[in-house]
């Protein structure tokens, strides 16, 4: 075990974990925040997609050790209340079905719209690659960039 | 307007005392929503009230007129935690604005068919929830009546607000609710005319979305209580294969580690094997996860044979051996199948395969179980509490009383959380480390330990004689623990002599119900060979259906159809319509294919263009005909779903095994679809015709499987009969 400062969610927030613990279970069995989801471990799904410095990342592969000074985000901190104009929109095109893979998804969809403020069909697609949605809310979740992309 | 009787579902009506001691806060546990503030968040017309009255066992009021509705059945996904109260609230006749939704815990005293499955939610609860809902408005009516002093009939509802029709006196539920917690439950009551409806046909969004996308914690594998551990399972490697022994000397003394434990599962694998595999598993619990994680991988266990270890090659040559038999029973038979087939001017014979499949709930199984020697407390996603409830009474050798069980939200379902073996160990673990626990499975455990779709052949023959007419049709289908063949669908009752036989090859490999199940791969190919047969007759493939549903319609062969022939035909010429089949596009490669299940029929067309040298799914059209829509936008996202499900399986996805061992453990070797394979676009539409609602969770997945291939020939000219498509490297983007 060892002790970790991580600046997470504009806060620093210290830790005692074992440095190759990843910072997917950090946050959920640690810090109780369990909007990061469990979906592979291997980084194939992106249920449990966080923000390292603005960059969408892998919660699940990524050790505690690996992170110094970046600033963490994670779905709980993308915003007061869910009022980010991504989580706005999933709510407007009531993207989800079981709702599980949606925080990873929005918080791809957020970085993403960062880097092109006005993505094509293709470009969201290819931003969205990584993110599964096994209920198949793919066609809801396009729509809902687009609206995100016009309103942001 | 229609008079029901309540005593139709009286246990439903069982009447808890009114919150007397200063009502039941809202908020008060994990599962009312974990924080009184995220569940005022919810709430946009009125504050918490001080407190609840019972009416029934699905809703509260509160002094103020807040509604709390408990949404009985699991929700998986579907969104039955939105329109099952939909119907709730229409007959007590509510401002939706003013409802919160719970979801209630399992009770088989308080509710029937608590189930998540054979998309029978709203049909089941159609009747039993509008019920509900009149019976407490009834109640309210009554109270208001005597506090207003002026005669029931003279009054009426709207919103929440009881208003006296020859005066202006006016009285709100909540004011009244305290007494009408009292009141006798009425013998019968009235329900809406449906032209009356105010909130079932809108389009409500889903009540848990504000909490999804904040991540608040609603799914089991979020739950968490006080002294709670963390426990993970190591099973058999291989179907076929047993527990020798366990060395677990390392991981005892590993940091965060309680103990180890071997697990006996042989209560559920004895009575249920073809769907319970193993009858022990090894058990590690820790503080958390990734603790247990590391201890888990220092295990040391010797496995050893118990059956045979399947090879994937050899169910498929099973398959065909069973296929080949001449002397199998008909399931059914109509006219004279063999003598049509001798007098045909030609014969079409194609064989269709799929492989195993499995579930892949994108939130692994997992539930939380507290065991002591007087009861068993388990909270989690299952789609079959009562059931999962008998099995851990069986397994503890407890009153079966002293079980509850309290459903969280459920990262998908599929048919897998129908089996609730993991519940079972989660009961078993907490019994022996004596300590609350909650089970998780990785990735790699829920996909090498599923109750797979099994794998399927069948082969089609049809006879068409001189006049270029369909005059026999055989279907001769095999599976693992059953065969996909329903004998009395479609196009049976249209053919004048038909033959339908179906065979089942043993496994030891677990197989169980997978979203539509059998539908899941028949309506494909079945579809596929229908528009092969129609293209042999020189047929539009929608003229050549609706010709056959003329036929059953105006002069069925058989008496046991299955299916609507009108309603059927009737989906068709609306995706027809809608699509606009008849004026083809050039560059665009339609596929159709219509198919009947779960109580709903659904018609679709898929577009296919070529991007970058492949084809690729521009538009996918459904027509859905599923009765009286509750909820367009969750009826329409169901559709959505179902169609990219049923695409994604039929083109990527494979379990295959070799020596018991399953060869996908993860989603770099097993292939879901993803963003970039998805249609560009979809557009659905719904029959208008006042008929009682039906499912609609897996009606939307079977169907498109056979237009995709049909499609898929148009674009390529060539045709596809073995799934996954995408096996053939032509097709892959």
């Amino acid at each position: 075990m060892a002790e970790f400062t991580i600046n997470l969610n504009g806060k620093s927030t210290k830790v005692d974990v074992a440095p190759n613990t990843p910072l997917l279970w950090v946050l959920r069995d640690h810090l109780d925040l369990v909007g990061t989801k469990y979906g592979c471990g291997i980084a194939q799904c992106g249920a449990c997609t966080v923000h390292i410095d603005d960059i969408a990342m892998r919660a699940c592969t990524l050790p505690i050790s690996q992170i110094s000074e970046q600033k963490i985000t994670t779905i709980e901190g993308l915003s007061e209340n869910g009022t980010h104009p991504v989580q706005k929109a999933w709510l407007e095109h009531d993207v989800a079905q079981c709702g599980y893979c949606q925080t990873g998804q929005i918080m791809t969809a957020a970085a993403f719209l960062k880097d092109n403020a006005n993505p094509s069909d293709d470009e969201i697609a290819r931003a969205m690659n990584g993110n599964i949605c096994r209920c198949g809310t793919y066609t809801r979740i396009k729509a809902a960039v687009k609206t995100a992309a016009k309103n942001q | 307007m229609s008079t029901i009787k309540t005593h139709y579902n009286r246990r439903s009506f069982l009447k808890i005392s009114a919150a007397s001691g200063g009502g039941m806060l809202l908020g008060f546990s994990f599962l009312a929503g974990c924080k009184a503030d995220v569940v005022a968040e919810q709430i946009k017309t009125k504050a918490l009230p001080k407190n609840w009255f019972d009416m029934n066992a699905f809703l509260k009021i509160g002094e103020n007129g807040l509604v709390t509705i408990l949404s009985p059945n699991p929700e998986i996904g579907q969104n039955v935690k939105t329109s099952m109260p939909m119907l709730i609230a229409e007959e007590l006749d509510v401002n939706w604005e003013d409802v919160v939704v719970e979801q209630a815990g399992f009770d088989k005293n308080k509710y029937e068919r608590q189930v998540a499955g054979g998309s029978q939610s709203i049909r089941h609860g159609w009747t039993s929830l509008r019920t509900a809902g009149a019976t407490a408005r009834r109640m309210l009516l009554e109270a208001a009546a005597q506090k207003l002093e002026v005669p029931v009939d003279e009054l009426r509802t709207e919103n929440g607000i009881i208003s006296h029709k020859n005066s202006d006196k006016t009285i709100s539920y909540g004011e009244v609710a305290s007494v009408a917690s009292q009141i006798e439950i009425p013998e019968e009551v009235q329900l809406k005319d449906p032209k009356d409806f105010k909130i079932i046909g809108q389009g409500i969004k889903n009540v848990d979305g504000q909490k999804i996308v904040t991540g608040q914690p609603l799914f089991g594998l979020d739950y968490k209580r006080d002294g709670m551990l963390i426990a993970m399972i190591e099973h058999p490697p291989a179907f076929g294969m047993k527990l020798k022994s366990v060395d677990d000397s390392k991981a005892k003394t590993m940091s965060g580690i309680k103990g180890v434990y071997t697990i006996d599962t042989s209560s559920l694998s004895e009575q249920r094997p073809t769907i319970f595999a193993f009858s022990e598993v090894v058990a590690v619990v820790g503080n958390s996860t990734w603790e247990v994680l590391q201890a888990k991988k220092a295990l040391n266990i010797e496995w050893e044979k118990a059956n045979t270890l399947e090879d994937s090659a050899t169910h498929s040559q099973e398959m065909d051996k069973f296929l080949a038999n001449k002397n199998i029973e008909a399931k059914r038979k109509d006219g004279n199948p063999s003598k049509a087939f001798k007098d045909a001017s030609k014969i079409i014979e194609r064989v269709y395969t799929a492989p195993f499949l499995a579930h892949n709930t994108l939130e692994p199984m997992n539930f939380f179980a507290d065991v002591s020697s007087e009861k068993a407390d388990l909270v989690g996603p299952i789609q079959t509490p009562q059931w999962a409830s008998g099995m851990v009474a069986d397994a503890l050798g407890m009153d079966v009383e002293n079980v509850s069980i309290d459903m969280t939200r459920q990262g998908g379902g599929f048919g897998r959380r129908l089996y609730g073996h993991f519940v079972v160990e989660a009961a078993l673990i907490s019994k022996a480390a004596q300590s609350p626990i909650k089970l998780i499975y990785t990735r790699e455990d829920d996909m090498s330990y599923g109750v797979y779709r099994p794998a399927y052949k069948v082969k089609y023959r049809a006879a068409i004689n001189d006049k270029n007419e369909m005059t026999a049709f055989h279907v001769s289908g095999v599976g693992a623990h059953g065969g996909p063949v329903w004998e009395n669908r479609f196009p049976a009752g249209a053919v004048e002599h038909y033959l339908a036989e179906d065979q089942s090859i043993e496994t030891v490999v677990s197989t169980g119900a997978w979203r539509a199940p059998k539908s899941n791969f028949i309506a494909g190919a079945e579809q596929a060979f229908l528009d092969e047969v129609a293209e042999a007759i020189g047929k539009d493939p929608i003229d050549f259906r609706l010709e056959l549903f003329e036929k059953a319609k105006a002069n069925p062969v058989g008496e046991e159809n299955d299916y609507d022939a009108e309603r059927y035909a009737g989906v068709l010429k609306m995706v027809r319509e809608k699509s606009g089949w008849d004026n083809q596009k050039s560059g665009v490669h339609r596929g159709v294919a219509a198919y009947y299940c779960h109580n709903s029929y659904v018609a679709q067309v898929v577009d296919i263009i070529e991007k970058n040298g492949k084809p690729a799914i521009q538009k996918v059209w459904s027509a859905v005909d599923c009765g009286i829509v509750v909820n367009p936008e969750g009826a329409k996202n169901q559709i959505e779903g179902g169609l990219i499900d049923g695409i994604g399986h039929a083109m990527y996805s494979a379990m295959s095994f070799k020596d018991g061992v399953p060869q996908q453990k993860n989603f770099n070797t097993y292939n879901l679809i993803r963003h970039m394979d998805a249609p560009m676009e979809i557009e659905t539409h719904f029959v208008d015709n006042g008929i009682d609602p039906t499912g609609l969770g897996e009606p939307g997945l079977p169907p498109v499987m056979g237009a995709l291939a049909n499609a898929l020939y148009k674009a390529t000219g060539k045709r596809f009969y073995d799934q996954p498509f995408a096996q053939n490297k032509e097709l892959l983007g």
